[in-house]
């Protein structure tokens, strides 16, 4: 299966039949996630409506480590492995990833000041949070900064995988440290400590997002093989008519 | 169909995270399918003029 989808046009085929489903449940499933977030699940005892705002924050911090762990993936595909297929992963992953970490910022900010009465603290979980945006803008602006697809994947893969250091700080930082954000209650030794009238919406509005962020992976992976495509196509042409011309 | 909460306290924030990222989640989208459209155009483009086929000479 693998082997097949390393080939380019094998994946155009296989993504193309696969994407309208795919987009269709993310759709239906973010649909069930919002009336849940919306109509069944209870306001907090502590923080009251405000709690919502965790049903798009804390599934947008969990794909913000999930693409930049695609990207990671695919940096070592492209290094060691020079998969025809792991550098257009990687360069569709990045611009996702990096929507997904500016609304965990955006919602934590916006949740934060009532909470917390600040919207932005300099402890260890906000900080890595936003050097991983900022790590995501690098990736994006080194791709933009090197027109030869080969020679930028190769520096995009390196810079993928210095930045990876960051992906373990972000997790355990409200362990290592003692931050105002609180620690972990989903994904923690002993289980949730959220009550299921809150981490069932929580599990559906994630799963949406995870639909949405592949699809629109799937998606980008689809447009990058056009775009080399196109650029081949243009050099080859270019050429040609040199030929002609000479 | 139960009402929608009573948000009065906090509303703006909450509104202000919801639209942000409904904001940015269509960019998403539209980019894709733009970005999509244009490189297929230009494909399609190129291939109509014969770009793929190599010069006979050299």
């Amino acid at each position: 299966m693998i082997r097949d989808l390393a080939n380019p046009t094998r994946f155009m085929t296989l993504s193309g039949a696969l994407l309208p489903w795919l987009a269709g449940a993310a759709a239906m499933i973010l649909m069930v996630g919002l009336y849940m977030t919306w109509f069944t699940a209870p306001a907090d005892y502590q923080q009251g409506e405000t709690v919502r705002i965790m049903y798009l924050h804390v599934p947008a911090a969990w794909l913000s480590l999930f693409f930049y762990m695609i990207m990671a993936s695919s940096a070592i595909g492209t290094l060691v492995w020079r998969h025809p297929l792991a550098d257009v992963s990687q360069k569709a992953a990045a611009p996702i990833g990096a929507a997904f970490t500016f609304i965990c910022l955006v919602t934590g900010s916006l949740w934060g000041k009532p909470m917390w009465g600040t919207y932005w603290q300099w402890d260890a979980r906000l900080t890595s949070m936003l050097v991983m945006l900022l790590i995501y803008l690098g990736i994006l602006a080194l791709w933009r900064a090197i027109e030869e697809p080969n020679r930028a994947a190769r520096a995009v893969s390196i810079l993928t995988l210095v930045g990876a250091v960051n992906v373990p700080i972000v997790k355990f930082s409200v362990d290592w440290w003692n931050t105002l954000h609180q620690p972990a209650s989903v994904f923690r030794l002993g289980g949730p400590t959220i009550h299921p009238s809150m981490l069932i919406p929580l599990l559906v509005m994630a799963a949406g997002f995870t639909l949405l962020g592949v699809t629109l992976h799937l998606s980008g992976m689809r447009t990058e093989i056009l775009r080399r495509r196109v650029r081949t196509l243009t050099i080859l042409e270019a050429e040609r008519l040199d030929a002609q011309a000479a | 169909m139960r009402r929608l909460p009573d948000m009065s306290s906090h509303a703006l924030f909450i509104a202000s995270a919801y639209a942000i990222t409904a904001l940015v989640v269509v960019g998403l989208i539209l980019r894709a399918v733009v970005d999509h459209r244009i490189q297929r155009r230009a494909l399609a483009e190129l291939e109509a003029r014969g770009a793929g086929r190599r010069s006979r000479r050299g």
